[in-house]
């Protein structure tokens, strides 16, 4: 995301006031640089035009790395590197592989997905994210303009969010 | 006509605003230790200290300091990480099971019962890691690494193979299941800090989050994902517990009802020590608003549903023991309700099918006291089902003349209170440094809540 320098920032005290704000400013064609809320809230995604995150794909593609991998690795050892008679069965059968490989298809399926989303959302120890309004972790939903990114003035945006139900509108300039 | 549906208690008492919520939860997380935190601190570190003795004396001189013979070669060791196990199934159930089945009550104690569990999980791992005496080789032993005997690979047969890469992915899933819900917690504490030192601190631990909805969106897809694959994990790892037994030709151990029987009664301890610990939590840091009688009666309900599969299960060991027609399998079981183990058999019936039942009893199931205590049996119940289980099914050997018995030794109690310490310890440091209440998710139910007022 291109980050601006001059931001106008709605505070909003209602999670259904900022998804009708949404909805208004993003009709006028004034573009949203981001909405901050201390919880989820459920359908924003649509009021903001986000496509559904690829999250679950990437750990399905993780899972079945590690079906193969599990699967591929045990065959390898117990069958051709050094095939051993255990309770004089079989080198390989697939039935006492299955409880490894689905708890190692588990293994890669869940942390690689997580990493992934701490990659993609840049969440790591040392970051530093742009802090619009710290209440936005606390009771306050945050919705941030990059007033660099649109064509409206400032006077006519702080108008439209004001009218849409913000409790304050506040001017944000990062160096 | 307008259909509504009947008006439930909300979940959260007081009405609560979101920054009434914060302050709550962050007020002992920003606050001096109080008196009680340092008290149960003080005695869950002494109980640790006599324990870490126990474990020493284990180290240096290795597990015959066990009171192990060769008849019973397994007893507290496989007990107790049998029971560490399961009680660390409460936490992913009902943050994962719970989350798939939209049940907004789990958001009052996820976050407590995952710490929970991965502390006893940890627990859990002491265990299979001390018996092998030499606790540095491990990774050696259990982990298909290359090594210079052949290599000679680990055996992908056996259980306890199967055990070595459940349980560690059970913990490693539980730990960033856990800490994925935290992060934005951490961020309220981190912009509420006023210490440049705490803001470091949660900082790094909330790694930059703001709560952007893309952010949100993104960890709502992962929660999910993750609940998806934690569920068949959960039930996947105390099946797997029960081959240790079930695969093996033990009479006693080699039954097919291990694995169901072995998942509720994870459930059923799991809860009960849930009860036991947020009953204390919720007194020590005043947060009987957000942990209701509501909460304590619906997770009582879940100990009498997995009890009475527990109690069924007893009965039908016994049932198809009979039914088998096997003389050894039969000569087991009435061994292990008639034999000289007869008390810890009366005992784990009694904790486990009898006690749970009290629940049936609505003043019983709303009361603090009889949950705190009838919690308490059960764990203890549980406890005695493994050590049943496990010793009963050992002690008469199939030659009469190697019939034996099993007398714990100091270091099998030491040991175990050593597992006790930390497992308090730790909770007690999660619980005064961590954010005991999922915030987020509390707030994103205040207003559907308050609107049912």
């Amino acid at each position: 995301m291109a980050v601006g320098k001059n931001y106008l920032v709605g505070v909003f005290e209602d999670p259904d006031v900022v998804l009708d704000s949404i909805k208004s400013v993003r009709d006028s064609g004034v573009k949203i640089h981001e909405v901050f809320s201390p919880h989820a809230i459920h359908g924003i995604d649509d009021y903001l035009g986000y496509k559904q995150s690829r999250l679950p794909i990437a750990s399905f593609f993780y899972g079945i790395t590690g079906t193969a991998l599990a699967l591929f690795t045990i065959y390898w050892m117990l069958g051709f590197d050094w095939p051993m008679i255990i309770g004089g069965k079989d080198f390989v059968s697939l039935p006492p592989f299955i409880p490894v490989t689905f708890e190692f298809t588990v293994l890669l399926a869940a942390h690689g997905m997580v990493l992934t989303f701490f990659i993609v959302s840049d969440l790591k120890p040392w970051a530093k994210p742009l802090v619009f309004d710290a209440r936005c972790t606390d009771d306050k939903y945050i919705m941030a303009i990059d007033l660099g990114a649109n064509q409206k003035s400032k006077e006519e945006i702080n108008k439209m969010l004001s009218d849409s139900g913000a409790s304050e509108v506040n001017e944000k300039n990062f160096k | 006509m307008q259909v509504s549906s009947p008006i439930r208690e909300p979940l959260i008492h007081g009405g609560k605003t979101m920054h009434d919520v914060s302050e709550d939860i962050c007020r002992q997380v920003e606050a001096k230790p109080s008196k009680g935190w340092m008290a149960g601190f003080a005695v869950s570190l002494a109980i640790l200290g006599i324990g870490s003795i126990s474990v020493g004396a284990l180290l240096w001189d290795g597990i015959g300091v066990w009171g192990l013979n060769k008849t019973v070669g397994w007893a507290w060791d496989i007990t107790n990480f049998v029971w560490w196990v399961g009680i660390g199934h409460a936490g992913t159930l009902i943050s994962a099971v719970l989350l798939l089945f939209r049940q907004k009550w789990r958001m009052s104690i996820n976050r407590a019962a995952e710490a929970m569990t991965i502390f006893a999980v940890i627990c859990a791992l002491m265990f299979p890691g001390l018996h092998m005496g030499r606790l540095w080789l491990g990774f050696y032993w259990a982990l298909p690494l290359p090594n210079t005997f052949g290599s000679l690979w680990v055996n992908f047969n056996s259980p306890l193979l199967w055990d070595v890469f459940a349980i560690t992915t059970y913990f490693t899933v539980s730990l960033v299941f856990w800490y994925v819900g935290l992060i934005p917690d951490f961020a309220t504490i981190r912009d509420r800090a006023k210490s440049k030192v705490s803001r470091a601190i949660y900082g790094g631990l909330a790694m930059g989050w703001m709560g952007g909805a893309k952010d949100w969106s993104r960890y709502e897809s992962v929660s999910l994902i993750l609940a998806g694959l934690a569920t068949p994990l959960v039930l996947s790892v105390h099946t797997i517990v029960s081959m240790d037994f079930a695969t093996s030709v033990i009479p006693g151990w080699h039954t097919t009802i291990f694995p169901p029987y072995f998942v509720a009664g994870a459930i059923f301890s799991g809860f009960a020590m849930v009860l036991t610990l947020m009953i204390v939590t919720r007194k020590l840091f005043k947060l009987e608003d957000y942990i209701t009688i509501g909460h304590i009666e619906l997770m009582n309900i879940v100990i009498i549903v997995t009890g009475s599969i527990v109690g069924i299960a007893y009965i039908t060991e016994f049932f198809i023991a009979w039914y088998s027609g096997v003389p050894g399998e039969q000569y087991a079981f009435i061994n292990r309700a008639t034999g000289p183990y007869w008390w810890a058999y009366a005992c784990m019936m009694t904790a486990n099918v009898i006690s749970p039942q009290l629940f049936w009893i609505k003043k019983i199931r709303t009361s603090i006291v009889s949950t705190f205590v009838i919690s308490i049996i059960v764990n203890i119940g549980m406890w005695f089902e493994r050590f049943v289980i496990v010793v009963t099914s050992l002690h008469r050997d199939f030659l009469p003349s190697s019939w034996a018995m099993f007398y714990p030794t100091i270091h099998d109690v030491g040991v175990f209170l050593f597992s006790i310490g930390f497992f308090l310890t730790a909770y007690l440091l999660f619980s005064k440094y961590f954010p005991v209440i999922n915030m987020a998710e509390v707030k994103s139910i205040l207003k559907s809540d308050g609107e049912k007022e």
